[in-house]
């Protein structure tokens, strides 16, 4: 046999010339459960994920990456102050804040009572036992964004619910990128619940520079554990983002997780949730509103290895210009997995006749006693509402941005808390609204 | 005052509406009847101002104004609603946030000012209260699960707010019991005011029995073909429309 020496792009070449110096100072040697040196040989055996592999077929980061922008410097203070003080997204939810900026654990607010947080460096050096919960989600392993991130860690955090622990005040994890030249980020954060802990956790991507972010957010739901996730994406043209969710769900364990996707040139987000134990509920939304060239992925893998699992998800794209989106979303349901009740929605509506969605729902069952659906549709705005709108007498404008209001709004109506999911509806509108 | 001359309709080539001549006086109701596919909804849309109708010939006034090149919002803000046959459905838009919004958009294009909350509250609680449409009703997604009676109670509900000068109502009673009949008309009753003209469309006689009108036309083939008062209704009631398709045929 031969070996085949692909041939490197500038940004592989790029890539694994910063690996070479790594800037992170993190223990994440052989002896760590993060294990660099795996992900790194992979990466230098496999490159970028191109087209010619199917889970990257609509996004090909190798053609999409040309410039691999170098690992973001640790923030100076000036930038870690200007950072904290600047208008920031979910500003009106009262919540407990955790900053990075520029990848960097850089600030944080006192943990709530029962809420233990720690610095991923912390934890690494002291190989502090909760980090036996990261990686767990089968699926997500040998996911190219996911080693990448793996690859290139440069820094995060660890937060620890206790057991009983119903934690009122929101967590918010706030991803800030400043500064001139891009770069790079890979923060990862890894949430555990213990039983019948509750907690609702904030994630919000900001900045007002052409970076490359690829954040891992892993949760872990131990018996009886709630987690409510919303997210929101508003970083600046030009961003190259990646991002992964991980979520492991115990029995009667309840996951929520809403994204709002507003900013960003070419973005990856993508959950992977594992069912390990019996009769979990999982509901996974998003919106996202493209337009001009950019291009979105959402991609979903739901993994019901027990049975009585149920999972709902619901995603709506709004794609304007010349501007793509991608939803790729399986269900699995395995063997054991019997009364899996699991099901799927991806709608888009494309304003433009160079507007393109790439829909592929998967199911994939291997139980006979189960419940899945899923459903993908494409569409216009309908005449037949518009002119219902418009005979009612509002102008057309108005009629059309109630009915994209309308249309998003279905999916954000996922968020349980009313003052998050208001934050999210008017980020939402204010977005629909730049389309015009 | 709406007065139709000589209105000449097409869809997609087909000739729907055939030189219809019609006039409503300020205060009137009258009522058209006619066989399945005369075009007495193709009328309703037209005047409405759906796109998708060519107008080839003809006009249609409003008060003396031709409202043909009138976007459909602003023939609603001079007064013309339609009642639909089959109010949409629009998941994800509460049914308070839709009322306030046509509403303050057909005052804001009459440039006169907007309801203050309380105002606007007070108005939908009184016009909610005489069709029977409750607080959850008013919470939900605007016609979203709702029964056939309720969605025609919304249209009405939606008329008394909007206090429009020239009502089309589309087939309002297809598809209502008698109870939800009673209340529709009881609905449509209360706003006549000796000034509001209504353009009652009807296949059944039935709803004449509660919204008693004070003409009556008949419709065929793209036309009005034979006027009367009440006695007509009841004619055709008896008779059928065989003698119209027939003759217009």
């Amino acid at each position: 046999m031969t070996d085949i020496t692909p041939i490197r792009t500038q940004a592989e070449t790029q890539l694994l010339d910063y690996l070479r110096h790594p800037r992170s100072s993190l223990p994440v040697g052989d002896g760590s459960v993060i294990r660099r040196a795996d992900a790194i040989a992979r990466l230098e055996r496999e490159g970028l994920p191109n087209r010619r592999v199917e889970e990257w077929k609509y996004t090909d980061l190798r053609a999409l990456l040309r410039e691999a922008a170098p690992p973001a410097e640790r923030p100076s203070a000036a930038d870690i102050a200007e950072a904290r003080a600047q208008a920031r997204v979910f500003a009106d939810v009262a919540a407990v804040r955790l900053d990075f900026v520029n990848g960097h654990l850089a600030a944080q607010d006192a943990p709530p009572a029962g809420v233990t947080v720690i610095g991923l460096a912390q934890a690494l050096a002291e190989e502090h036992p909760v980090l036996s919960n990261l990686n767990r989600v089968d699926v997500a392993g040998g996911n190219a964004s996911y080693e990448l991130n793996r690859a290139f860690l440069s820094d995060g955090v660890v937060v620890h619910v206790a057991a009983e622990q119903a934690v009122a005040q929101p967590l918010h994890l706030r991803f800030v990128n400043r500064g001139g030249a891009p770069f790079s980020t890979a923060p990862r954060v890894l949430v555990v619940l213990d039983k019948r802990a509750s907690l609702t956790v904030l994630e919000s991507h900001e900045g007002d520079v052409a970076a490359q972010p690829n954040s891992v957010v892993e949760f872990v739901l131990a018996d009886d554990a709630q987690l409510e996730h919303a997210r929101v994406n508003t970083e600046a043209a030009g961003t190259i983002a990646l991002s992964t969710i991980t979520a492991v769900v115990g029995t009667r364990a309840a996951f929520r997780s809403v994204n709002l996707h507003a900013g960003t040139s070419v973005s990856r987000h993508q959950l992977f949730v594992a069912y390990e134990g019996e009769d979990a509920r999982v509901t996974l939304g998003g919106v996202t509103v493209l337009s001009g060239t950019q291009h979105a992925d959402t991609t979903l893998v739901v993994d019901h290895a027990v049975p009585g699992g149920e999972s709902r998800e619901l995603f709506k794209t709004v794609i304007d210009g010349e501007a793509k989106g991608v939803f790729q979303g399986k269900i699995v349901v395995r063997p054991d997995a019997q009364k899996t009740d699991g099901r799927m929605m991806s709608a888009a509506l494309l304003l433009s006749p160079d507007a393109t969605m790439n829909n592929k729902p998967e199911l994939e069952i291997w139980a006979d006693d189960v419940q899945c659906a899923h459903g993908a549709t494409c569409g216009e705005l309908d005449d037949e509402l518009l002119f219902y709108l418009t005979a009612r007498g509002l102008p057309r404008e108005e009629a059309e941005a109630l009915l994209l209001q309308a249309f998003i709004g279905e999916a954000l109506e996922l968020v349980t808390d009313e003052a998050i999911r208001e934050a999210m509806t008017g980020l939402a509108i204010d977005r629909l609204a730049k389309l015009a | 005052m709406i007065e139709i001359k000589n209105l000449v309709v097409e869809i997609e080539g087909n000739r729907i509406l055939n030189g219809l001549d019609l006039t409503v006086r300020d205060g009137e109701v009258a009522a058209i009847m006619g066989p399945n596919g005369s075009g007495k909804s193709t009328l309703s849309y037209v005047i409405a101002g759906k796109e998708e109708y060519e107008v080839l010939e003809g006009e249609i006034l409003l008060d003396g104004e031709n409202i043909l090149e009138l976007e459909p919002y602003e023939r609603a803000a001079r007064g013309v609603f339609l009642a639909f046959q089959y109010p949409l459905e629009i998941p994800g838009v509460a049914t308070m946030s839709f009322l306030k919004a046509i509403l303050n958009a057909q005052l804001k294009a009459r440039g006169e000012a907007e309801l203050t909350t309380p105002d606007f509250m007070r108005r939908v609680k009184a016009a909610a209260e005489r069709l029977q449409i409750n607080q959850d009703m008013l919470k939900r997604a605007l016609n979203v699960g709702f029964s056939g009676g309720e969605k025609k109670r919304m249209e009405i509900l939606q008329m008394a707010l909007l206090q429009p000068s020239f009502c089309i109502l589309d087939e309002t009673d297809s598809g209502l019991d008698i109870d939800a009949l009673r209340i529709v008309a009881e609905g449509v009753n209360a706003l006549r005011d000796g000034k509001r003209s209504f353009l009652v469309i009807t296949h059944y006689q039935r709803l004449l029995n509660h919204i008693v009108p004070d003409t009556v036309h008949v419709m065929s083939k793209g036309r009005i073909v034979r006027t009367g008062d009440r006695e007509l209704a009841l004619e055709l009631e008896a008779s059928g429309y065989a003698d119209y398709v027939t003759e217009a045929a």
